[in-house]
């Protein structure tokens, strides 16, 4: 195809006004909520019960934008023996979002899960001092927090599944054969 | 007494339309460059779609501080602005809208007329440049300065083939004369008419002396509150002026089926195509450097309107 002089020139208005007769692409965003995409980082959610107050998440922060406080507790021992245990209880874990760089990597560094992402990311404020999220705050995020998204086609299975899966098939096989002996008495059994 | 209600009525419809219709032209705009980008353009100042967000804008300039700098020509910094508006307002009162009687001074030498007080706006740039103390500011007037020697010669030549072609320069004349054949014959002369226009009117792709990007605004740079407002709309009622006038010049004004009853509605309908068309080239294009400019006056539009003018001569005597 050959190029007339100034066939640039058309084609630029040509583009523009087709652009025009399409769809635009603005969201508008506070009446439409926005599509995000998996594994959106809108704010860190705590489940509290996993964690052991290891400090992991605290000291691999890289602007220190975490803050846990902890005391030990003695469980006594129990009825039948053994000895008293400490363990460690949770006082005060806070995110300060004024500094968090959204990195994850406290969320990647935990070793209990006990930190996940959420989605929700409208809890800008006013005032500065309320972007200090403490337990309870953070804690309220869980609910938000979506399923792990599912594995591509053909991926490797998780380890974890794995493990489970060959624990059960032993298990599977141990009482089959326990079921097998129990159910098919040999005739030196009754003697 | 009769007479004075008819000028008084008059000159009123003319206000009006000179403060509405530059608005439309501007809202035009914002919708029509937000959906050749992809965007959607204001939505929410007036609710529905945005209708009201220049009326929003007014009121923000007219909330601002007027700033003048203290290095400035004080008088001709203030008037500035005035000179860049008012020659369009003006212009407007010689332009016939419709047929017969529907204009609101019909001059003998409207063309000329209309021609002469269009340059004059262009000073208001020139001053608010020199004025401003600034050296972006005096870049920007210079520029404009050397955009409008390159073109208003194209202008006036181009301009002119048309009232050859008539044989007047009264606006109703060439109006009155006007025929269907005129619109292939004199179509190089409108090319050239509407973009030597745009040149003077520093609209993009010919907008190297405002340039935002690269000397801030040249002249409007020191400008603040309603005086930065007056030169905005000053921009847009010249695009609204240049229009009505290639519509009445090279497209036949209000010729049109049902002219004699609806001649202003074809008159309007002509304009904001082109108006249209003037906002479509500034999402379009980039912006001319100025050599390019100065190059494309001189080796293009001018020779182009010589030929538009020889034309005219040649069908004319034959």
């Amino acid at each position: 195809m050959t190029e007339y002089p100034g066939s640039g020139l058309v084609k630029g208005l040509a583009t523009t006004f087709k652009t025009m007769t399409r769809r635009s692409h603005t969201v508008q965003y506070p009446d439409q909520a926005p599509v995000l995409p998996p594994r959106s980082r809108g704010v860190i959610a705590l489940i509290e019960e996993n964690c052991t107050v290891c400090m992991l998440c605290a000291r691999e922060c890289p602007d220190w934008c975490i803050y846990i406080d902890s005391h030990k507790e003695t469980i006594p021992a129990p009825p039948g023996g053994g000895r008293d245990r400490t363990r460690n209880m949770l006082d005060r874990f806070d995110i300060d979002f004024s500094l968090c760089m959204y990195c994850g990597i406290c969320i990647e560094v935990c070793p209990f899960d006990a930190l996940e992402w959420s989605p929700e990311f409208e809890y800008a404020d006013f005032d500065i001092k309320n972007l200090l999220h403490d337990k309870d705050r953070l804690g309220q995020w869980v609910a938000s927090v979506p399923a792990p998204v599912a594995l591509d086609d053909r991926a490797e299975e998780p380890k974890e599944v794995a493990l489970a899966q060959k624990a059960a098939a032993k298990r599977l096989a141990d009482s089959g054969r326990a079921a097998q002996e129990a159910g098919t008495p040999g005739p030196e059994g009754d003697g | 007494m009769n007479w004075w209600l008819e000028v008084v009525l008059r000159l009123v419809v003319i206000l009006g339309f000179f403060l509405l219709v530059p608005l439309v032209v501007g809202q035009m705009e914002h919708k029509a460059m937000a959906h050749m980008q992809g965007r959607l353009g204001p939505m929410e100042a007036g609710g529905f779609h945005g209708w009201a967000q220049l009326i929003a804008d007014g009121v923000k300039f007219a909330q601002k501080e007027s700033v003048v700098p203290a290095a400035a020509d004080r008088a001709v910094f203030q008037i500035a602005p005035a000179v860049a508006l008012l020659p369009y307002l003006i212009v407007l009162v010689t332009i016939p809208i419709g047929p017969g009687s529907q204009v609101g001074v019909a001059l003998d030498l409207g063309l000329f007329f209309v021609l002469a007080v269009m340059g004059v706006g262009v000073l208001g740039t020139l001053m608010g440049g020199w004025a401003s103390a600034n050296k972006y500011s005096l870049l920007g007037g210079i520029r404009t300065a050397a955009q409008l020697m390159a073109y208003e010669l194209p202008l006036l030549l181009s301009a002119a083939s048309v009232a050859m072609a008539a044989g007047t320069v009264s606006l109703d004349g060439i109006l009155d004369n006007w025929h269907w054949y005129w619109l292939p014959w004199q179509i190089v002369g409108g090319f050239v008419f509407f973009t030597a226009g745009l040149a003077e009117l520093q609209r993009p792709p010919f907008d190297m002396p405002v340039a935002d990007s690269e000397i801030i605004f040249g002249a409007y740079t020191e400008y603040t509150g309603l005086r930065f407002a007056f030169f905005l709309l000053a921009e847009y009622a010249g695009i609204v002026v240049l229009c009505l006038l290639t519509a009445i010049l090279f497209l036949g004004g209000w010729h049109g089926p049902f002219s004699a009853h609806l001649g202003w509605l074809w008159t309007l309908i002509k304009t904001f195509v082109l108006a249209f068309v003037v906002i479509w080239l500034r999402v379009s294009y980039p912006r001319l450097r100025e050599d390019q400019l100065q190059k494309l006056a001189w080796t293009w539009l001018i020779p182009l309107s010589l030929a538009q003018i020889a034309l005219t001569g040649v069908v004319k005597v034959l």
